[in-house]
């Protein structure tokens, strides 16, 4: 138990749309533990990023149900004091845009030191401006102390997202949520960003939460995976189950979407993720893009099955899941 | 940085050039001419043709609009015809009390704008926000003549609590403590009633730059570092939105020309305004000439101005 970090229970982020709530997260439970770099993959809309600002309270205008743990401290209602005591300090966030996520008015320098004057005010200016070179040297960057005087727009997009992680570590969090660290940068450079993330996880022993869309980046780091889809978890596991032995039908066509040596056709999933007013709520929710599978085969109510010990997939769809053949395919998207 | 405002200084050179020939230009269009109308009938159209030849009036545009510069570069912009006095003499009391009737009003336009560009913009969608958006509605909707005009019936003549006319109460020894309060006293209804009516587009801008930056990545980033909302809103959110609102301030100042023509005849302020109306209305042409000139040069500055206040706050117009 001390070894966990994080816990979520029953987590659900809805949004307001018109008069309604439709929720963004439905139903999502998983724990993070120390020193532990868990994955969660989805398509654009699964709710990766709901949920990245849901542990850190980060939604002004959502309704946030649900437990979210942090060492025994529910986080997920809490006084906005007692929050920003937290974030910024034990739970950090990198962002995914780099151009924008910097304020431009704000020497580099003064925005690392912004959240060491929120959290450690004992510092000196001394010691605070040294220990900012030192962050702008940990995430490698040349001349910090040219670069401290610089403003965002001086900065490439590599070195703006080096900024955003230097803010991030600043105080050593346990907790850090990387949202999509690497997709706005060239390949070179995400794997540089990516390698830091990793080393800074080793030396501060901390849980990385890594959202991502990309399932290259998940092997790479990732000790668990969750599979997101429509804002439930369809299938989690530790990362070598899961690229091995996938089971549901998402992360099986996810995993076979991505190109692979010798093969001239990219499968595609079908259709996109339904917009939060359209999302059926019951039965499964990936059914609309499995067409071809059997009606009886989901779940009315589909729940997150044990199928080994860690290995959970949500509905029973997954053991009557089959890709159809190429002519198969063609016949069903000529129907719909 | 000084790089980058020499240069914009410099800009502005042929930038007033190019108004004094145009000013020269529409000057030269206009019918008729010093002779035409004001000299003696019994004067034979031989004699004003010889007169016209001697004072130059037949002389081509340039060589015209070359002693009309020269004049102007050694502050001689003419005489006026109509009150017998040379022109420059005329403007300088002129200018002074336009000058600080311009001041007053961009004072108290700053004074409603910028809380209730806040307050709005903070709150938006709230009724307070409904509220302030509703007063820059009618502001928008209400023509300033005849606002100031319902200010003047109900301030100057039913509550008398200010003067209705005139920029100071006569008798007055000029540099005496009474003289400065009357002169106050005398500003502050007409730029109250143009403050309150220009302000509104601030107001909204303000407001709409912080609707805007409020969803900026970089705000949620500030909350992610722990800072508390009014931190977020001083630090990260107010200095960015104030950054036009600081940039539109010498722009603001072309607009001041509009209004005070308007408030300056409505409350018989004797300032520039009222002088170009009179002006025009007597065909009293070295004049008018001479206030467009001042006018546009005002804002030509006031857009130089707004140039070098934005390359001083925003460090993305610096020129290394």
């Amino acid at each position: 138990m001390s070894n966990k970090l994080l816990e979520i229970n029953n987590l659900r982020t809805s949004f307001r749309i018109g008069d309604k709530y439709y929720a963004a997260v439905d139903d999502v439970s998983l724990t993070v533990n120390k020193n532990e770099v868990l994955g969660i993959v989805g398509e654009s809309g699964s709710g990766k990023s709901a949920l990245a600002f849901s542990i850190m309270g980060l939604h002004t205008k959502a309704r946030v149900e649900g437990n979210i743990f942090y060492k025994d401290q529910d986080i997920a209602n809490i006084a906005p004091a007692k929050l920003n005591k937290l974030r910024g300090d034990d739970i950090a966030m990198i962002f995914q845009d780099p151009l924008t996520a910097l304020n431009p008015l704000m020497k580099i320098g003064d925005q690392i030191a912004e959240t060491l004057i929120l959290h450690k005010p004992e510092m000196s200016q001394k010691q605070r401006k040294d220990r900012v070179i030192e962050l702008i040297n940990l995430v490698r960057i040349p001349r910090a102390e040219y670069v401290y005087e610089q403003f965002p727009h001086e900065l490439s997009g590599g070195m703006r997202q080096r900024i955003v992680i230097a803010i991030a570590i600043a105080n050593q969090p346990d907790l850090l949520i990387a949202d999509e660290p690497t997709t706005a940068l060239d390949v070179t450079i995400q794997a540089q960003v990516l390698d830091l993330i990793r080393e800074l996880k080793d030396d501060l022993n901390s849980g990385v939460i890594l959202i991502t869309h990309d399932l290259g980046v998940v092997a790479e780091m990732a000790d668990r995976v969750a599979v997101m889809y429509a804002g439930q978890i369809v299938e989690i596991a530790d990362v070598h189950t899961l690229f091995e032995n996938p089971l549901h039908p998402y992360t099986r066509s996810l995993l076979n979407s991505v190109p692979a040596e010798g093969q001239d056709k990219l499968h595609v999933i079908q259709g996109v993720v339904p917009s939060l007013q359209k999302l059926p709520r019951n039965g499964c929710r990936f059914a609309a893009r499995i067409p071809w599978v059997d009606e009886s085969a989901h779940e009315e109510n589909p729940e997150l099955h044990e199928v080994e010990p860690g290995h959970f997939v949500r509905c029973t769809c997954y053991s009557h899941f089959y890709f159809p053949d190429e002519s198969k395919e063609a016949q069903v998207h000529g129907n719909s | 940085m000084w790089k980058f405002i020499v240069r914009r200084i410099l800009i502005t050179i042929p930038q007033i050039i190019l108004l004094s020939v145009l000013i020269f230009l529409l000057a030269q269009a206009m019918p008729g001419d010093a002779l035409s109308g004001l000299v003696d009938p019994n004067v034979s159209l031989e004699q004003k043709n010889a007169l016209r030849e001697k004072l130059g009036l037949n002389d081509p545009w340039y060589q015209k609009y070359g002693e009309w510069a020269s004049g102007l570069v050694q502050g001689d912009l003419g005489q006026s015809f109509r009150f017998k006095m040379p022109v420059a003499d005329l403007l300088e009391q002129r200018l002074i009390n336009t000058f600080w009737l311009s001041l007053a009003t961009l004072i108290i336009t700053y004074i409603i704008a910028i809380p209730l560009g806040i307050l709005s913009g903070r709150y938006n969608d709230s009724i307070l926000d409904s509220s302030i958006t509703g007063y820059t509605y009618l502001g928008f909707a209400t023509p300033l003549f005849i606002f100031a005009l319902v200010m003047l019936w109900v301030f100057g003549y039913q509550l008398q609590w200010f003067p209705t006319s005139g920029s100071v109460t006569p008798g007055l020894e000029p540099g005496t403590l009474e003289y400065v309060l009357s002169k106050a006293r005398h500003l502050l209804l007409p730029a109250i009633s143009m403050a309150l009516i220009q302000t509104v587009s601030t107001v909204q801008y303000l407001r709409s730059e912080i609707v805007d930056t409020k969803q900026r990545e970089f705000i949620i980033t500030a909350r992610a570092k722990g800072a508390s909302e009014s931190r977020v809103y001083n630090r990260h959110i107010l200095r960015n939105s104030l950054l036009p609102i600081a940039a539109f301030f010498g722009y603001e100042i072309t607009f001041l020309i509009g209004g005070t023509v308007f408030v300056e005849m409505i409350f018989g302020f004797p300032g520039m305004g009222q002088l170009f109306i009179e002006s025009i209305n007597l065909r009293d042409y070295s004049v008018v000439n001479a206030v467009v000139l001042i006018f546009g040069i005002a804002a030509i500055l006031g857009a130089l101005l707004s140039d070098i206040i934005l390359s001083l706050v925003d460090p993305r117009i610096r020129i290394k």
